[in-house]
């Protein structure tokens, strides 16, 4: 059953502060995912303390720390926004779901994805090399992307 | 922002994906909710079976921790006599 938005805008505002947009109903995600082109940056939000609460402080220092950048950030609400968040995993279904998680997509492809038993039990630092890591992957040119 | 926040006085493993080998053919990943006198409790189970067809277990984690955990059951008590070992999937191969 979903929080009380009070208790969760917080966790919404840690990541839209970094710049991250959140897609909070099908229409919105189907808008940026259905003919996605470029790199793109999806964070699966969700309460959980121990998880969350170190994912989204990784993602801010991954961001302070290296100018690699995806083209778009988006985030989708697990527990929260359902019909968002279904619709966001559709695009990537390959992919089992687990929050938070964060998927880093090139022209709608996923290219790598930090599930949460990968961010369990960790802290933000370690967690912030990883994505940093993806990042830079995304981001560095290919002979496809140039 | 909000933090780095385990749950004080939960178990050590408390919301850890695991992977439980049993004394049987089944290994269960899983995230470990509690452990007490009944066994141990876990959520979101993804169930491998050594003596059914199909992929090895060293096929089924490394295939679990590129795609994730493929959940069949959202609980499990796993009597604690069952349990061989406990150990994440993070650390798994």
């Amino acid at each position: 059953m979903p929080y009380h938005e009070i208790q969760v805008r917080p966790m919404r505002e840690e990541l839209t502060r970094l710049g991250v947009k959140e897609l909070r109903t099908v229409a919105d995600v189907d808008a940026v995912f259905a003919n996605a082109s470029g790199t793109q940056l999806v964070f699966v939000n969700s309460v959980c303390g121990c998880a969350a609460g170190g994912a989204r402080p990784a993602l801010a220092m991954a961001l302070a720390a290296s100018r690699a950048r995806p083209d778009e950030m988006y985030s989708v609400f697990a527990g929260q926004d359902l019909d968002a968040t279904a619709r966001a995993r559709s695009y990537f279904a390959d992919y089992e779901p687990s929050s938070p998680s964060i998927a880093f997509l090139r022209d709608g492809e996923v290219q790598h994805f930090i599930h949460r038993y990968m961010i369990e039990g960790r802290h933000p630092q370690q967690l912030a090399a990883d994505i940093i890591a993806a990042l830079e992957g995304l981001t560095e040119p290919t002979p496809a992307n140039g | 922002m909000t933090g780095f926040v385990m749950h004080p006085g939960h178990h050590d493993l408390h919301g850890i994906t695991v992977v439980v080998e049993t004394a049987g053919p089944l290994t269960y990943v899983a995230r470990f909710d509690t452990q007490d006198e009944r066994g141990v409790h876990l959520l979101n189970v993804a169930t491998h079976d050594r003596g059914a067809p199909g992929p090895t277990l060293d096929e089924f984690l490394v295939r679990t921790k590129k795609f994730g955990v493929k959940a069949a059951q959202k609980y499990l008590l796993l009597p604690q006599e069952q349990v061989r070992s406990i150990r994440k999937l993070s650390e798994m191969l």
